[in-house]
């Protein structure tokens, strides 16, 4: 797919890849040999039927396509963008084994943006189903996901949030260059011509507890809160001025549009020596975000190898294309301020890889006596976010794991009846696609729930 | 879209807005605050619900004019409308009944404790106010207060009302008088709060302060309100904003409360720019 040239996109916000033309996504559609039994599909979480809807579009019918995709995914703008497909549907593509995959993702996404450019597209409101009310909780993609399907069985449904604007991480974490927020709003307000009813500003635990909700006529509640905690280091230093942790440093940037600060009164620092912990997508929008306000070196600081590296691959590639440089096998063990309590530097320690842990990544391990400085006057911390713990907090018969996932039976239900939960309040930081499948199996659940 | 019903202007640089939010109202319990956002392209501003009309769907605010956003707030009129109101947030008082309560305001912090004294009160503790700002015409609601209390002083920092002096030198005759003191409740600019909390320190008087963090979200995300409390990082929108003064670090509040100083004064600039037209 083409994108912009790195020394050119990185002096602005503006969305990297470019996407196909008509005549590439045709071509590149009528690669696919339609498999009998396509392997795609099950590497894809929400399912969606590939060949179906790459038939649509090698024949050039886009609007063929795009309904196809539609059937089971409701943001398929988004998906194309932000799926890690080459870990999914196009990992088990046919023809990769011998070459290149079909681009699955880029031809969902060349769907999407086909239609938002050639069609209002409003969604068909369903009849109301005896008027029976469902809420869902957070506006991520679990709960769009959930709130789009629920509306379209026919319930009313309020989706509430507690930001001021609805799409969860696709709003505040993931940036402009990579997924335009002008394409989450509309995203947004196709799942609101479903019928579904948001409310920003609604802090569930705080403004509205969960028992309010049942009394206000809610016969089913989806919560979908996402997984907003971050985690910290634990060293020396961390709380000194120009020490982001990274979902501070986004959230200015994407939500509140810092970059175009005072015009947006929302300020956020620039720093020009940038150390970023952590080698994850969150990282790696931290680093990207940081060069493009202005930085002249941005370090990425991972205490594994490249290997281990979690985030997307295409996305580790275009960091380096900008430039960002990566320092692998360090770790953080001190943040020192000047006397006026700002960053100056960061001490690290050498690791090296010794054996497998848990999960199977072998376990950095300290090489002693190895520590060095490095001078830097902004450090973003990227090591994670786990479970939002509000509404647990707000709600002590909701059960959680330690690690603060609530826990749900298979059918998506928590330990409270008519309470339901997924996507990253459940699984902890995993992915859009993932949040999705669950407000979709929720959805199914709630309708089984209600109807029993 | 949350509409102001009220707006009026308490001293030089301080004002009271009456705003509608329903839910808020209903729900705001003392201690706890809302984040506003005034337009598109505004900041999110934690202030302190200063009181509550249940009854009639609306809230007080009342703040001052510290930079660029308090005075874009400052410029809106009655009718006028707030984009997006949160709230409420941070974790409630904890109100319980003990003996001799001292609640302490400082500055427009005055503004900000009429909730709890009025909470402390109603749980049948002896209530004594304490309340300190510049000058005479900055004691706010100072009637409202005297009503509420069992016990008023007053100071101001150039004598004009009151005694002369500040508000711990009060807080200090009091701990070493007769009266057996069992909580302070102290809300206020930061060096205000941490001389109280010094001064309880030494009496081992439990003594609680809402701190005036940065926020941003203010819903327990972004952490930029964080500050070590009992040695243990906390997040003052969730986990606060009230915590045990005598654990707080106040060095290191005052330290990432100087954070955006110098873009707090580009941003007042172009502020009075749009302003002043
Ligand atoms: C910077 C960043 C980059 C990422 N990049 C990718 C990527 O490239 N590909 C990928 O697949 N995944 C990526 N992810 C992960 C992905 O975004 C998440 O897994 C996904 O958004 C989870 O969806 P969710 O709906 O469960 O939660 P969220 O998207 O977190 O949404 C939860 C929503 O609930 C709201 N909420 C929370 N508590 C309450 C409450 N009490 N009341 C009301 N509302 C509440 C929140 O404000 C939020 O809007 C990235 C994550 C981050 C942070
Ligand atoms: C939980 C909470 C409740 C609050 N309640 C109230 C309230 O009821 N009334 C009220 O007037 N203010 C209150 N504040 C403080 C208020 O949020 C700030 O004054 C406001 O954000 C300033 O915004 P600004 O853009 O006008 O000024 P800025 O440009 O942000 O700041 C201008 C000047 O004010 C100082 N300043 C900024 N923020 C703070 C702060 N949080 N504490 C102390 N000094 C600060 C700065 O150092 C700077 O010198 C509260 C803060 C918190 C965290
Ligand atoms: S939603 Fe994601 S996994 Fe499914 S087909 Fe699209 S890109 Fe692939
Ligand atoms: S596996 Fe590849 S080739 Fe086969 S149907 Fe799916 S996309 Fe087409
Ligand atoms: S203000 Fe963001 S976590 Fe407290």
């Amino acid at each position: 797919m083409p994108e912009r040239p790195a020394n050119d996109r990185i002096k602005d916000f503006n969305e990297v890849a470019l996407g196909f033309s008509l005549d590439e996504a045709v071509a590149e559609a009528k690669r696919c040999i339609q498999c009998k039994n396509p392997k795609c599909v099950g590497g894809c979480p929400v399912e969606i039927d590939i060949p179906g809807f790459l038939k649509y579009l090698a024949a050039g019918e886009i609007e063929g396509a795009i309904k196809k995709i539609k059937e089971k995914n409701s943001l398929p703008a988004v998906c194309g963008r932000v799926c890690p497909q080459e870990d999914q549907c196009e990992k088990v593509c046919i023809l990769g084994i011998k070459g290149k995959p079909v681009a699955i993702g880029a031809l969902e996404r060349f769907a999407a943006d086909w239609e938002r450019e050639h069609k209002a597209k409003a969604g068909d409101k369903a009849k109301d189903k005896d008027k029976v009310k469902v809420s869902v909780v957070g506006s991520g993609p679990a709960g769009l996901t959930c709130a789009g399907d629920l509306a379209r069985m026919g319930y009313l449904v309020t989706m509430f949030e507690s930001l001021h604007l609805p799409g969860g991480v696709l709003s505040y974490g993931i940036p402009e260059f990579r997924l335009p927020k002008e394409i989450v709003k509309l995203e947004v307000e196709f799942v609101k011509s479903l019928g579904v009813e948001l409310m920003c500003n609604a802090l569930i635990g705080r403004t509205l507890t969960i028992d309010e909700l049942f009394e206000q006529g809610y016969k089913a509640i989806f919560i979908g809160s996402g997984a907003g905690l971050p985690n910290q280091l634990g060293v020396p230093g961390e709380n000194s001025q120009g020490v982001y942790f990274a979902n501070e440093f986004l959230f200015r940037v994407n939500m509140m549009k810092a970059y175009q600060f005072p015009e947006y009164l929302t300020p956020v620092l620039m720093g020009k020596k940038v150390a970023v912990f952590g080698a994850g997508n969150v990282a790696m929008d931290a680093a990207r975000c940081a060069l493009r306000l202005g930085a002249d070196k941005v370090s990425i600081l991972y205490r594994r190898s490249r290997a281990e590296m979690p985030a997307r691959k295409e996305e580790i590639l275009r960091a380096e294309e900008e430039g960002i440089e990566f320092a692998l096998l360090v770790a953080p063990t001190e943040i020192i301020a000047d006397d006026k309590g700002r960053v100056k530097q960061v001490e690290l320690l050498k690791m090296e890889l010794g054996e497998p842990d848990a999960s199977g990544r072998r376990r950095p391990v300290p090489v002693a006596g190895s520590e060095f400085k490095l001078d830097v006057d902004m450090a973003i911390v990227a090591i994670g976010n786990s479970p939002n713990p509000l509404i647990p907090r707000a709600t002590p018969e909701l059960k959680t794991e330690k690690w603060g996932g609530v826990i749900i039976n298979n059918e998506t239900a928590t330990s409270i009846p008519g309470v339901f939960a997924g996507g990253d309040i459940v699984r902890g930081a995993a992915t859009v696609i993932s949040a999705m499948g669950d407000g979709k199996a929720a959805a199914k659940s709630i309708d089984n729930y209600l109807k029993r | 879209m949350n509409k102001i019903i009220k707006k009026e202007q308490l001293a030089y640089n301080i004002h009271l807005l009456e705003v509608e939010a329903p839910l808020i109202a209903r729900a705001a319990k003392p201690g706890q605050f809302i984040v506003i956002r005034i337009n598109e392209k505004g900041e999110r501003v934690p202030l302190t619900i200063a009181d509550k009309h249940a009854e009639n769907g609306t809230i007080e605010i009342i703040f001052q004019e510290a930079g660029a956003s308090t005075k874009f707030l400052a410029s809106l009129k009655a009718g006028d409308q707030i984009n997006d109101i949160l709230g409420p947030l941070g974790t409630p008082a904890h109100i319980e009944k003990v003996d001799t309560v001292v609640v302490i305001g400082g500055g427009v912090g005055i503004a900000e404790i009429y909730p709890a004294i009025k909470a402390y009160k109603n749980a049948g503790n002896k209530l004594v106010t304490i309340i300190g700002a510049r000058s005479k015409d900055l004691l706010l609601k100072e009637s409202k207060i005297k009503e509420a209390s069992d016990e008023l002083h007053v100071t101001t920092d150039d004598g004009s009302a009151g005694r002369k002096g500040f508000v711990s030198d009060i807080l200090k005759e009091m701990i070493e008088g007769e009266e057996k003191i069992s909580l302070v409740y102290a809300v206020g600019p930061v060096p205000m709060m941490e001389a109280v909390s010094n001064v309880t320190k030494a009496a081992a008087i439990k003594t609680i302060v809402s701190l005036n963090t940065l926020m941003l979200d203010a819903t327990g995300m972004c952490g930029v309100c964080r500050i070590t409390v009992g040695g243990k990082i906390k997040f003052a929108c969730v986990d606060g904003p009230e915590f045990d003064a005598h654990l707080v670090d106040f060095a290191e509040l005052r330290s990432r409360l100087a954070t955006y100083r110098d873009k707090e004064k580009e941003a007042l600039e172009h502020v009075c720019r749009l302003l002043g037209g």
